[in-house]
């Protein structure tokens, strides 16, 4: 042992390229909630990459078990106070299809109009506050905003139009009160909605200037072989529905989901983690819906698309910050045609009767698949509950990015390559409030 | 002229969904003026920067549920002037408060795969249970404009104006039909604190407190009237006050008392 820790010291003084580098973040910041880096660079080799989360876990899986079928929609948006809607989404999709209630027309077409609101409000609050000083090397947005004052205002306008198209449906922006299992408490006259026409107008025109600014930036070189995931619904871009596909053969009705995806348990992490079974990691997110779903887009994105240079698929994860802009013009776009063909329903909701069984929700949050799962008893009581965020299901591909990144770029000086491994786990949009809340016995068993 | 010093602003997280310091983002229209008023000094939700403390002003966000959080509180407030708790997390211990009337345990069984990795305290409780809390802000979220009054007013040396009086009193202003009286739908708006303007009345649903009790509310008058008025049972009267200000003092006190009834029946 002495001998081969002599070999070893001798080693180390000849050969002065030979150094052990260890890269932390002890808290990341520009994300929603609590995560660390952790990276340790041994002898030109990367031994180790931690992506951890310790945001205390808050249970919400076991206590709603014993609560109401008519509460989810409430109580799962406290999830997360950037993506609310998608929780209130998922929640309600699964309870209807629990208790055999299906929902179309209008109030589906209205769901769908709510969701718009809140990508924009996301994506630009991601894509400007949190991602963009990255590619133009300021500590904030509120930095960027001494020197480009005209921008950081343009992109706060356009986030604000996204919360007031949720606030409009929803009451206000974050935790939203008017959804309800079956549809709306109160739903907007025609008037209502063709009043706002005009802010989409300006939107759209300042969606389409944030996509032709973000594809002025630098993008890393870096290319990875992904297996995208994401809802996909064979007449329209994902939002609400449809059946969960990859790029890599996954097509699967959304009742499958735990056949086809494994949540497990690690140490470093208070979410669980989730990978494809028998198989590995995955991505969810702007850039799975993009590459699986681009024919679904409308003319004005896919022009816009190709003068960012980007093809129909896109594997280079920094390029989800145009990708972003994209989906932002995308929704911009749809929600000005939900509003055109708008016919006020008769009644806000169709009642809902409970009846006892299981039902499945998979909708697209701004950051990706969002499932959830509910088993109510005859009375409307919850017996249990699943929870699968997007970040939990990205963490893996998280940490494999950053494992490749860093044995890429590995030349690059100790800060330079921490702010850019920063910026690659924030290429995910990471929502780490919403990752630990998603917790449920899982047999860890490998 | 003389450079006034501008006053360094805090950001803490702890156990919450982000919402309600998100509400200073959604600030579109302001925030640039905060930004020039304030010098925010750690908000690492905004920023990778981080100026170091004393702080004039700390908001805190979350709930108590860790032993590294409830020693990190401490820290805070020594390096805090003014410490102002934001939300129903860091007012009441927030939705996740409800552990606070379970076996934790279990709950850590029930949940995780591997219970060993996970440092938990049984109970998640408000700032003030471990500290000198100088503004208790309420509600699930914050409402935004109420963030800006107690920031100018707190610039200003002044007392915020923030009532305290009932949901009940915002609905009459608006001029909203009763739900309850008109529509027989259960309606917190009497025991609830103002502060989101009356918001479900006006979307035709009753108020389910996300700002929590108001000052001295009257439990026992408006379960009553549940229970006799609208046929509400005692186990609905729990999950209805244990939910986003579960462990509120007086929503807690009414929960237990409901909660006893059901089991004596």
């Amino acid at each position: 042992m002495k001998e081969q820790q002599r070999k070893h010291k001798a080693k180390r003084k000849t050969d002065t390229t030979i150094k052990s580098r260890r890269l932390k973040v002890d808290y990341l910041a520009r994300v929603e909630g609590e995560g660390a880096l952790y990276v340790k660079i041994k002898d030109n080799e990367v031994k180790d990459v931690q992506f951890k989360i310790f945001e205390p876990p808050r249970f919400y899986e076991a206590f709603l078990q014993g609560r109401s079928y008519l509460e989810p929609p409430d109580i799962t948006a406290r999830i997360c106070g950037i993506c609310p809607v998608a929780y209130q989404m998922s929640s309600v999709n699964a309870i209807e299809m629990a208790c055999g209630v299906e929902i179309g027309g209008p109030i589906r077409e209205l769901r769908r109009l709510i969701y718009c609101g809140e990508w924009i409000e996301s994506h630009v609050l991601h894509a400007y506050m949190l991602h963009a000083p990255d590619f133009l090397g300021y500590e904030s947005a509120l930095h960027i905003a001494k020197d480009l004052p005209e921008v950081v205002k343009k992109a706060l306008e356009l986030k604000k139009i996204g919360n007031e198209l949720v606030t409009l449906l929803g009451g206000r922006e974050i935790h939203p009160i008017s959804v309800r299992i079956g549809g709306f408490y109160r739903v907007p006259t025609k008037k209502e909605l063709k009043k706002f026409r005009d802010r989409l107008e300006w939107a759209r025109e300042a969606s389409i200037e944030t996509v032709k600014l973000f594809a002025t930036f630098d993008f890393p070189d870096f290319e990875q072989d992904y297996e995208y995931v994401s809802v996909c619904h064979p007449d329209e871009y994902p939002l609400n529905q449809g059946r969960i596909k990859s790029n890599k053969g996954i097509d699967i009705d959304i009742s499958d989901f735990n056949a086809t995806f494994q949540e497990y348990h690690v140490e470093r992490s208070n979410a669980l983690q989730v990978k494809v079974r028998r198989r590995g990691a995955y991505h969810v997110g702007p850039l799975a819906r993009y590459s699986l779903n681009y024919d679904l887009l409308t003319p004005t994105c896919k022009e816009m698309a190709k003068e960012a240079g980007l093809d129909k698929t896109c594997f280079n994860p920094f390029k989800s910050l145009i990708v972003r802009g994209i989906e932002t013009l995308y929704a911009v776009e749809e929600a000005m045609r939900i509003i055109d063909d708008y016919e006020m329903p008769d009644k806000p909701f169709v009642d809902v009767a409970p009846r006892a069984g299981t039902g499945h929700g998979a909708t697209e949050a701004p950051r990706g698949l969002l499932y959830h799962q509910y088993s109510i008893d005859d009375n409307g009581n919850i017996l249990k509950a699943q929870l699968v965020p997007p970040t939990a299901q990205n963490q893996l591909v998280i940490e494999q990015d950053l494992y490749h990144y860093v044995e890429k770029y590995m030349d690059l000086p100790d800060d330079k390559l921490k702010w850019q491994l920063e910026q690659s786990i924030r290429n995910y949009d990471p929502c780490i409030s919403c990752s630990t809340h998603f917790l449920k016995l899982t047999v860890d068993r490998e | 002229m003389k450079k006034v010093k501008k006053p360094k602003l805090a950001v803490w997280k702890f156990a919450s969904c982000d919402g309600c310091q998100l509400s200073l983002l959604d600030c579109e229209d302001e925030l640039l003026a905060v930004a020039d008023a304030i010098e925010i000094a750690y908000f690492p939700e905004a920023s990778r920067e981080e100026i170091r403390g004393p702080y004039d002003l700390s908001l805190v966000e979350g709930s108590v549920t860790t032993p590294h959080d409830a020693a990190r509180i401490q820290k805070i407030r020594k390096e805090s002037k003014i410490l102002i708790a934001i939300g129903a997390c860091a007012t009441a211990g927030g939705i996740q408060a409800l552990r606070n009337y379970q076996d934790v345990a279990e709950f850590t069984r029930i949940v995780y795969a591997n219970p060993q990795y996970i440092e938990t305290l049984k109970t998640s409780t408000p700032i003030e249970h471990h500290v000198p809390v100088d503004f208790e802000l309420r509600g699930c979220p914050i409402s935004k404009h109420q963030l800006i009054e107690v920031l100018t007013a707190l610039l200003n040396k002044r007392q915020p104006n923030i009532p305290s009086d009932s949901v009940c009193l915002e609905c009459k202003r608006a001029g909203n039909v009763c739900v309850m009286v008109a529509h027989g739908q259960p309606c917190l708006g009497p025991v609830v604190h103002a502060g989101c303007g009356a918001l479900c009345p006006s979307y035709n649903r009753g108020c389910y407190g996300c700002f929590g009790p108001m000052r001295t509310p009257n439990m026992p008058a408006l379960s009553k009237w549940w229970r006799k008025e609208l046929g509400v049972k005692s186990e609905e009267l729990v999950r209805v006050f244990r939910s986003f200000n579960a462990y509120a003092d007086e929503f807690r006190l009414e929960s237990d008392y409901h909660e006893r009834a059901t089991k004596e029946t």
